[in-house]
């Protein structure tokens, strides 16, 4: 509902809203065109001030926008005509509701922790203007893919932050095996593309329009084999991007780039951006059982095959990248149950746990010599006690231990749902969360108990102290802004977004939340017993069997033999183009008669009185 | 002034060519490139003239701007007639800013008969704004002519390895189907006589037979193949990676910046727009045709080893989009196959600039001899990573908005041909990425590659300028894309009386 710019706040809001894009962007600009020639103090006080001012502009907006007489409406912004050709009509433009709001927030305030974080991290890299450049373009592409309030709108920064994760993941191009890494990461999401791009012609054919808002009201009335088919392929898009199964074999290989990356966009931002799209579409999304299905057989399914990969990984980031792609997974789930509070509520909680454990993952990383094997840590309780601390709040968080973390509460709201939608998916669910806490401390346990195998050196500075301390605090009271009635009745998160996607459901018994908070517990003290110190260094278990779980299932195996090799091998064979090769066959065959031809005029005239008889011979024979 | 305007847009640089040519005889080779240099200046100048003088007056009827007739051979009703509408406009301005680059940063080495190579560069150049503006049949013929015969010089003498083959099959395939399209223009004009009793060659004049003609179809043919030879369209594409190949520097940035676009121009004005009904039954398989190029030859494009051969592959599959977009009978698809025509040309002719350079440097255009590039020349790999993106579709550059326009014009004709050509936005990143990953990523593979330097500040500028034209017709195509529409010939007595 746009109303006229005339209230002070509401005016404050919509120059503002321009400007939460327009500070990465800029900053982007700079560092591009100065070209590295900045020195890297000058770099990281640019990169501190335009994201921080990105981060204070939203957050003054969003309050002036709640404060406002419009906080329950929308808030839009035009800012140009993009396309308009005969009746179709795009424009660029931003929205801000309750919905975009929340996500602007979680985008540009841990986007701007993680870039602190990122500051010191890449510190003494020579190219660290050229990795602001791409992270702060990604923070810019990331805005406008959660507040443009048109689909194509949505495109250019679904698209730009596909670029950037491509950019970021090549980031140390020295290396073939990052730049091949990089180039699958944006093939797979690009299938994922085009499956949007083609729901969006669909929905433009349909609907006539591909403004958010118009789509919400009108598509409902569209045809339901169109409308079920264009949000299979949204969906499609979405999954690619979240890197679900079948199109997650992406996200472990993303894991090359620094690890700032992996928190930014393989985990708190990116990957989360197709939850974020399903959502905002939630009002058609919720006219296509079909599709609903789909989207929470997906989501089950990746919880567990992720987790099953995680809990065999070595590599402390790959253990996290599956169990990102896991978490993601009961976001999914959620929105197939319909439940889109709780995957918000998921998403923002794990935006923080999450950035929080890729943080003191590369805290980890940069203190042992850039090692990542978990078998070759040990013992790291006692060098880097606040790592420790932050990794261990984080791990909780994940694990989602009862009461005293965010993860807890905000699973808990989609096991409740996955319930209602059927006990399997509730049973599945239930033990994708027990096998999450037995992987991630797994991990706790190898790394920081135990003899050291490793030695720790230098200490983590206040640039990322900070943004780990107060993720920290996040991931554990984040949670208690949405409660269950039965613990506390606290529902902020629900009422906040109650204008944008209705109330909350009614509440579950308790006797699903008191298993729901038993499982994780039991989870932590298996995974005690198995890998608690035991005198002797652990060894990660070896047999085919784990092999194959730790290659993604064989997944990468099959598409390899069943995509990438045919496909390359036959354009290889095919290089010189068998079209040309007719051509050049045609061209051969008229010269080599050409020739032949030519011969018979040897200038001997025994010869041509030879080819005349023959010739009056055929000639009488044709007649008689 | 407006009267003789279009007549000079194709004397200036034929006259400058011959000038260039008569410098280059007895003066140093910088002379003839300085003389070329200039003329184009000229070009523009007097193109901007012309743009501005025809948005203060307004199109006329029909969307036509300007017009200019003369007589010519009056016996055979030929004249030497032009007319500019907003489709000619866009294209003359694309021609422009390809073929301005393209002589100052390649064309600028070369010392042997630098005269004679500026000469028919220019010649060509004035073929192809001769092309975008002729409306008489015979006239747009002749230009067609004139814009392809220097070419085969050109490639002939300043070619690569292999270029004797390579202008044989470009002179085969351009010439034969170049053939086709003289038939059916005299058999439009012979049918033409039979009905009206007048012999003429007048667009106009005759796109009322066009319309009504029991043998259109067979004409419409003829037109079709040999611009379908020039976009090219699968199965005709041969001639064009060797071409591209073993052209020189220079002549590659010019044929795929503008002369593959006389092939997509030649398809809206003189097929689509003269054989209204006669196209539409062949469209489906003109874009089925355009969907197998789309997927075929972006998969040829990975295979490749030579980065020119890549490109010149990569190009035939953008192409397809044009094909799609033409033939989808629809407004958005025609508008969509403009931008992607005006698009593709920036971003190839710039890709092609980078590959001139490469070569330039390296000695070489094989890839798997390449690789660690980005930290020997950074700007201009950001550059090449630049044109990488919008040639794979990246939204907010100019050839997405042509992509996604194409696509969704041709979305209201059929489903099944949208998710193809859809699939080939997937291929597109395969190729565009395959070739970053060989050129710039990975570690240096051989050591002499180390005396690269800087690339000249012209290169940067130039290929900083195409970034930032791709870059606003991405984010601002409104323009272009209300300019560009092509005026219908139906609008018969008017445009005749304003040409008088």
């Amino acid at each position: 509902m746009p109303i006229p710019a005339t209230v002070w706040g509401v005016s404050l809001v919509a120059s503002l809203l321009p400007l939460v894009i327009f500070c990465p962007l800029a900053v982007s600009i700079i560092l591009m065109l100065t070209g590295g020639k900045l020195p890297a103090r000058a770099t990281t006080l640019l990169v501190g001030a335009g994201m921080g001012l990105c981060a204070l502009f939203a957050v003054v907006s969003a309050y002036s926008f709640l404060s406002g007489p419009n906080s329950l409406g929308s808030l839009h912004v035009v800012l140009w005509n993009w396309m308009n050709v005969g009746s179709f009509n795009a424009q660029i433009a931003l929205t801000l509701d309750r919905l975009s709001l929340v996500m602007m927030l979680v985008v540009s305030c841990v986007g701007f922790l993680i870039l602190v974080y990122a500051c010191a991290y890449m510190y003494d890299d020579e190219d660290i203007a050229r990795f602001f450049t791409y992270m702060t373009l990604f923070v810019a592409s990331m805005l406008l893919l959660v507040l443009a309030s048109d689909l194509l709108g949505v495109f250019i920064g679904w698209e730009g932050v596909g670029l950037c994760s491509y950019l970021l993941i090549g980031f140390w191009y020295g290396e073939q095996a990052n730049a091949i890494a990089a180039r699958k990461a944006f093939v797979v999401t690009r299938v994922g593309d085009a499956l949007f791009l083609l729901g969006m012609l669909l929905m433009a054919t349909a609907v006539g329009s591909l403004d958010i808002p118009t789509l919400l009201a009108v598509g409902p009335h569209a045809a339901p084999r169109t409308l079920t088919l264009g949000m299979f392929l949204l969906l499609g898009g979405a999954m690619a991007k979240s890197a679900q199964v079948p199109l997650q074999t992406w996200l472990p290989d993303a894991m090359a780039g620094p690890t700032p990356v992996s928190a930014l966009i393989h985990a708190a931002t990116m990957v989360t951006a197709g939850v974020y799209l399903l959502a905002r579409l939630h009002g058609l999304f919720v006219m296509t059982p079909l599709a609903m299905l789909a989207c929470a057989i997906v989501g089950f399914v990746t919880i567990l095959l992720a987790a099953g990969s995680a809990l065999v990984q070595t590599d402390i980031k790959r253990i996290l990248a599956y169990s990102t792609m896991s978490q993601l997974g009961y976001m999914y789930l959620a929105l197939g149950c319909g439940a889109w509070h709780a995957a918000m509520f998921h998403l923002v909680t794990h935006a923080f746990f999450k950035a929080l454990l890729f943080m003191a993952a590369g805290s980890i990383i940069l203190r042992v010599h850039h090692e990542q094997d978990i078998f070759k840590m040990g013992g790291l309780r006692k060098d880097m006690p606040w790592v420790f601390a932050a990794f261990l709040a984080g791990s909780a968080a994940l694990a989602g231990l009862p009461l005293i973390t965010a993860g807890y509460f905000s699973k808990e709201l989609i096991l409740g749902s996955a319930y209602d939608l059927s006990p399997i998916f509730w049973a599945g669910a239930l033990f994708g969360a027990f096998l999450t806490s037995i992987y991630i401390f797994r991990c706790v346990f190898i790394v920081f108990w135990g003899t050291h195998r490793t030695h720790a050196h230098g200490k983590s500075g206040l640039a990322m102290a900070l943004p780990m301390a107060i993720l920290s605090v996040l991931a554990i009271g984040g949670g208690w802004m949405e409660m269950p009635d039965a613990i506390a009745n606290v529902h902020i998160f629900s009422n906040l977004l109650a204008p944008v996607l209705g109330a909350l459901p009614e509440e579950h018994n308790t006797s699903l939340l008191i298993l729901g908070s038993l499982v994780p517990i039991a989870g932590v003290t298996i995974a005690w017993t198995l890998w608690r110190p035991k005198g002797e260094a652990p060894v990660a278990a070896e047999s085919p069997a784990i092999a194959t779980l730790r290659a993604d299932w064989g997944f990468d195996t099959l598409y390899d033999w069943v995509f990438v090799r045919p496909f390359m091998v036959l354009g290889r064979l095919n290089r010189r183009d068998f079209i040309d090769r007719f051509y050049d066959l045609v061209a051969a065959l008229t010269q080599g008669s050409g020739h032949a031809v030519a011969k018979l005029q040897s200038g001997q005239v025994r010869r041509y009185a030879g080819w005349i008889a023959a010739g009056t011979v055929a000639a009488l024979c044709l007649a008689v | 002034m407006m009267m003789f305007a279009l007549p000079a847009l194709v004397l200036i640089p034929f006259i400058g060519g011959l000038a260039a040519w008569l410098v280059g005889l007895r003066g140093a080779s910088r002379a003839a490139w300085v003389s070329s240099l200039i003329t184009l200046v000229l070009m523009v100048v007097l193109l901007a003239q012309i743009t501005i003088s025809s948005f203060a007056a307004g199109a006329g009827a029909g969307g036509w701007f300007a017009h200019f007739s003369m007589a010519w051979v009056p016996m055979l009703g030929i004249n030497v007639r032009f007319d500019l509408d907003g489709l000619s406009l866009v294209m003359l301005w694309l021609n422009a800013v390809i073929a301005l680059p393209c002589v100052l940063l390649s064309a600028r080495n070369v010392a042997d008969r630098a005269g004679l190579f500026h000469c028919l560069l220019l010649a060509t150049v004035a073929g192809i704004n001769g092309v975008f503006m002729a409306t008489d049949l015979f006239l747009f013929f002749f230009f067609w002519e004139l814009m392809l015969l220097p070419l085969f010089g050109l490639i002939l003498i300043w070619g690569d390895a292999g270029r004797q083959r390579a202008v044989l099959k470009f002179f085969l395939f351009t010439q034969g189907s170049g053939l086709l399209m003289l038939l059916a223009i005299l058999g439009l004009v012979i049918v033409n006589q039979q009905r009206t009793g007048v012999i003429t060659f007048d667009y106009f004049a005759l796109s009322q037979t066009a319309l009504i003609a029991p043998i259109a179809p067979v004409l419409m043919l003829g037109f079709f193949i040999a611009f379908a030879v020039k976009l090219p369209m699968v199965p005709f594409h041969a001639w064009l990676p060797d071409t591209y190949a073993a052209s020189p520097a220079a002549v590659s940035i010019l044929l795929a910046g503008v002369l593959a676009k006389t092939g997509g121009y030649g398809l809206i004005r003189f097929v689509v727009m003269l054989f209204p009904q006669a196209s539409a039954h062949i469209a489906p398989l003109a874009m089925t045709l355009g969907v197998v190029g789309i997927l075929y030859c972006a998969w040829l494009a990975v295979a490749q080893d030579d980065i020119k051969r890549l490109i010149a592959y990569s190009s035939i599959s953008h192409l397809g989009f044009i094909l799609l977009g033409v033939f989808s009978g629809t407004r958005i698809g025609m508008e969509g196959a403009i931008a992607q025509m005006v698009a593709h040309g920036l971003s190839t002719g710039a890709l092609f600039v980078i590959a001139g350079l490469l070569e330039e440097r390296l000695g070489t255009r094989d890839m798997s001899k390449m690789g660690g590039l980005w930290p020997a020349m950074p700007q201009f790999s950001a550059l090449a990573m630049f044109f990488a993106a919008a040639s794979l579709g990246l939204p907010g550059l100019g050839n997405f908005v042509g992509e996604f326009l194409v696509l969704m014009g041709t979305w209201q004709v059929s489903h099944v041909m949208t998710f193809f050509a859809a699939a080939g936005l997937v291929l597109s990143s395969v190729y565009s990425l395959t070739m970053m990953l060989r050129v710039f990523y990975g570690p240096k593979k051989t050591e002499s590659l180390a005396p690269l330097g800087a690339p000249s500040v012209p290169h940067i500028a130039v290929l900083g300028v195409a970034a930032l034209l791709l870059l606003a017709l991405g984010v601002y195509p409104q323009p272009v894309l209300n300019l560009s529409v092509p005026a219908s010939p139906h609008v018969v007595s008017i445009a005749q009386e304003q040409a008088q």
